[in-house]
């Protein structure tokens, strides 16, 4: 017992479970997050009338706010076990995440201060304050997972201060636009589903037919954007570096990049082509449960996001944040952590409240179970 | 090197969004805790007038919550956007207590909070009434670990510099957490957070009193919030004098640029109550001195010395001597890792090797700064004083104010006699904005006072800005402006307007109590 232990508070572990818990946080902000940001995308699409638009943002209103909480709690891990990736990726992608931002700001006083005035040009400005709410992080997201993909440019002085030689501009290419969107056709599918959840009638048949065409899309994208990796983007290898176990010195190491290396982990473990399948097997099956079993065709959905999320993931698995300007100052899992003391201190703080963070959740959602309906909002003081 | 420009710009707009966030926080913090004591008075006694009372002011508490929510955003993530060489130099310290703030804390209050608002009608009295509660301590925890983090900033304990990392790191948990400083301020804060929310039900009460309009629902209110913000501004000086007393020991340069003691006295020190600040022949013009009392503030004791700011300057000197050395040795250990002699001298010097960096500003090499340099660099490691001055003067001003008046406001509620002595109320009503800037100016105090750190003699302020451009910062700082602006007068109208309605009074048409934008009747609620 106690081996497993010492093996499981080693260094080298604790860095590959801190990769797992980053995977974990990020997915989960996609699943609970993602489909609140597709909601707010759908907002204007999916409902023509003011009450329409009130089902909606109702069906999420008890619960976004708990939600949003997992892309707080993903910025928080990430300055708390990789430092060295939150100062380089967060100032590097300083104008998009300042979108991000500004974007994210007005979705709470979206929610709360949308219904609170009966004037129609007022709901409407907020509506539109929604719709950008969701719309903007959701593609943000991709075309910084492709630009991850393609490496970023930057580098480290010998004061190891981060340079960025980039711009925002640079940032919109091509493959990074169609990772984007990825994710944006990902989280509206995946909003679509929790709305034929939650909605019932006229809402739900349109709910439906926008599930149909943002899975198309995805499906398409996802797959475009691996044969894209595989023939057109160079992945990163590391030809030597200090050691699992060494302190976090990203300067210490070398790096080679070569067409296919983005590959080189599915053709050691040809067990891991099961996750990008198991995304198209997730988006196919909540097309067809969707009609039947709305609640497992929500699991199905969010799997197909866990499990796009996690082939990028695994396809890069050690790098983290490669660079395209100074391979070698690539950031990877062995050398962008904190302490050994404190990856241990947020593991334990880690196992000690995310489980109870789901259970309180699931509480949450089952008190709030059932399908939100006009007449419910229509004759309602607890409602927005 | 880095652009001044991009310095001051990042300090400005950190300000902007820190003090823009913190004019939402404290109303939180205090109107959480005020509403789970009225929903507790409700679930205890069954009278039906402290639920509406919840509901009210769980109403104005939504509006103010929504902007505190999406502002924090805002600070959860700009310290990696600019100011990344911090992040990276620190985040294994500073990183740990706000990834626990989401863990523990954050998620706790966002989560039930949405059940505060829409599970009156799905759950027990009881289990609402748990719910409320959490939500306070999910409010009261998140600021305990922001608190905690802050704490490190001014006095890093549990901590050490690795210069194989280029960075410091963790040695110990429960140091950065028990942290006198940060333990001290976490209590200050959510007392003045506690403050905030009684005078804001108060002075709203009062209103109502004045206009002779839900009477009954007011005068529950005003006691209540006479109870708790008494106490609260009691425990608010307290933690007050506590801290100084901590600054006395810790942060010694903050204390004397906030009561301007360019000079050390002999003990027992005077404490200056107003004067003119000239920064620049470091002396204060025309003051008014009340001999002795600084001494007792700041060392409670006739015979320890206050140090004076110019002798602080001179230790400055010193210590910057010491970090170049530190710093020539760092350069020797990152030449050559196993070269064990410079590792040795670098770990005795370590402490001042912030002093060091502090002088990099002038001199990029560090090691061959002129006197000149050195001197200049001593200087600037003391911070602004007048604004610190000034800035902590309208803090206190504010609190014994505040104090008065909760102590009269208790005593007239306690009497029975709120409705007669209408100048109480009126008193009440003028108070409302006095917690805000007391929040505000605290800020400034700490933060300002922690000048030319960002991490207190570890690492200058300069040095710990993102590269970016100043292009990048103009885009995000005039956004921030125009949409926190925007936010603000929206909110502001919102708040006013529904304080000015009231609440729905029990035998209302039941359409008076539709709030959240239904436009037909509200059914009552089956609680």
């Amino acid at each position: 017992m106690s081996d497993a232990l010492t093996f499981l508070m080693s260094y080298e572990t604790l860095r590959v479970v801190w990769w797992l818990f980053l995977g974990v946080l990020l997915i989960g902000f996609a699943i609970m997050d993602g489909f609140d940001l597709g909601v707010g995308v759908l907002l204007p699409i999916v409902a023509r009338t003011d009450d329409e638009r009130r089902v909606l943002i109702n069906t999420i209103g008890p619960t976004w706010e708990g939600n949003q909480v997992w892309f707080v709690l993903g910025g928080g891990a990430i300055f708390a076990a990789f430092p060295l990736i939150y100062a380089a990726a967060f100032s590097g992608f300083f104008v998009a995440l300042i979108l991000v931002l500004f974007a994210l700001i007005l979705r709470p006083v979206g929610f709360d201060y949308r219904s609170k005035l009966a004037n129609p040009r007022w709901r409407s400005m907020w509506d539109v304050c929604l719709f950008i709410g969701g719309f903007v992080p959701a593609l943000v997201f991709g075309v910084a997972f492709g630009n991850l993909l393609l490496g970023v440019p930057f580098r480290y002085d010998e004061a190891l201060r981060v340079h960025y030689d980039g711009n925002f501009f640079g940032l919109l290419n091509p493959f990074a636009l169609l990772v984007g969107v990825v994710s944006l056709s990902l989280l509206v599918s995946h909003g679509a589903v929790f709305l034929q959840l939650k909605t019932v009638g006229e809402l739900r048949a349109r709910a439906r037919r926008w599930h149909r065409i943002a899975g198309l899309v995805f499906v398409a994208s996802f797959a475009a954007a691996g044969v894209w990796i595989a023939f057109g983007v160079d992945g990163y290898r590391i030809a030597s570096f200090a050691g699992t176990q060494a302190g976090s010195d990203p300067l210490a190491k070398s790096v080679v990049v070569e067409a296919g290396a983005w590959f080189a982990n599915f053709r050691a473990q040809p067990v891991l082509w099961l996750i990008p399948l198991l995304a198209f097997a997730g988006a196919g099956a909540a097309w067809w449960l969707a009609s039947r079993r709305a609640g497992w065709a929500f699991v199905a959905s969010g799997l197909a996001v866990a499990a796009t999320i996690l082939t990028a993931g695994v396809a890069m698995f050690p790098f983290m944040m490669p660079s395209n300007l100074m391979p070698s100052h690539s950031l990877t899992v062995w050398d962008s952590t904190s302490s050994l003391l404190t990856l241990r201190w947020m593991f334990w703080m880690t196992v000690l409240f995310l489980p109870l963070i789901i259970l309180y959740t699931s509480w949450v959602f089952r008190v709030m179970r059932g399908p939100v309906t006009l007449e419910q909002v229509r004759g309602s003081d607890t409602h927005y | 090197m880095i652009s001044d420009t991009v310095v001051e710009l990042s300090r400005l707009q950190f300000a902007a969004t820190a003090l823009y966030h913190f004019l939402f926080v404290p109303l939180t913090l205090g109107l959480s805790f005020l509403l789970a004591i009225m929903e507790s008075v409700y679930v205890m006694t069954g009278n039906e007038i402290y639920k509406q009372m919840t509901k009210f002011w769980g109403k104005l508490f939504g509006i103010n919550f929504a902007l505190g929510v999406a502002t924090g955003i805002t600070m959860e993530f700009q310290f990696g956007m600019n100011w990344s060489y911090y992040s990276q130099y620190v985040g294994d310290i500073f990183g740990t207590p706000l990834a626990i703030e989401g863990l523990m804390a954050f998620f706790l209050e966002s989560t039930f909070v949405g059940l505060f608002f829409f599970g009156w009608d799905r759950l027990s009295k009881v289990k609402h009434l748990g719910v409320t509660w959490l939500v306070a301590l999910g409010s009261n925890f998140s600021a305990l670990w922001i608190l905690v983090a802050n704490g490190w900033m001014q006095y890093p304990v549990g901590a050490e510099f690795n210069p194989d990392t280029l960075r410091m790191e963790l040695t110990s948990f429960a140091q950065v957490f028990f942290s006198p400083v940060a333990q001290v301020k976490f209590v200050h804060t959510v007392s003045a957070g506690y403050v905030t929310g009684s005078c804001f039900v108060l002075g709203i009460s009062a209103w109502y009193l004045l206009k002779r309009r839900h009477i009954a629902f007011a005068q529950r209110s005003f006691a209540i919030a006479a109870a708790f913000g008494l106490a609260s501004t009691l425990s608010v000086i307290t933690l007050g004098d506590e801290s100084g007393y901590e600054l006395g020991h810790v942060q010694k340069v903050k204390l004397a640029a906030i009561e301007a003691m360019w000079e050390t006295h002999p003990p027992p020190a005077p404490f200056t109550v107003v004067g003119f600040i000239d920064q620049e022949n470091m002396t204060t013009n025309h003051a008014i001195e009340i001999p002795w009392l600084m001494g007792l503030i700041a060392t409670r004791s006739l015979t320890e010395p206050v140090t004076g700011l110019k002798d602080l300057v001179a230790e400055h000197e010193v210590r910057i001597r010491s970090g170049m050395q530190a710093y020539a040795a760092l350069q020797s250990v990152r030449a050559n890792p196993a070269d064990a002699q410079a590792r040795a001298a670098l770990m005795e010097r370590q402490r001042d090797l912030g002093y060091g960096l502090l002088v990099k500003r002038y001199a990029p090499n560090v090691v061959d700064a002129t006197d000149a340099q050195i001197a200049r660099a001593a200087r600037d490691a003391i911070p602004l004083v007048a604004p610190l001055f000034w800035a902590f003067r309208v803090m206190v001003g504010c609190g014994v104010f505040m104090l008065l008046v909760f102590v009269l406001a208790l005593v007239s509620a306690s009497r029975r006699a709120i409705m007669r002595q209408r100048w109480v109320l009126k008193l009440a009503i003028v108070m409302m904005p006095m917690p805000w800037i007391a929040s505000e100016m605290g800020w400034i105090v700490a933060e300002l006072g922690r000048q030319p750190w960002t991490v207190a003699e570890v690492l200058p302020t300069w040095i710990s800005v993102s590269s970016l451009t100043v292009g990048d910062l103009v885009f995000s700082l005039v956004g921030f402006v125009l949409l926190y602006t925007a936010l603000l007068v929206v909110e502001m109208y919102l708040m006013v307007k529904f304080a000015r309605k009231g609440p729905a009074e029990p035998d209302d048409a039941p359409g008076h109590a539709v709030v959240l934008g239904a436009d037909a009747p509200a059914e009552p609620s089956k609680a």
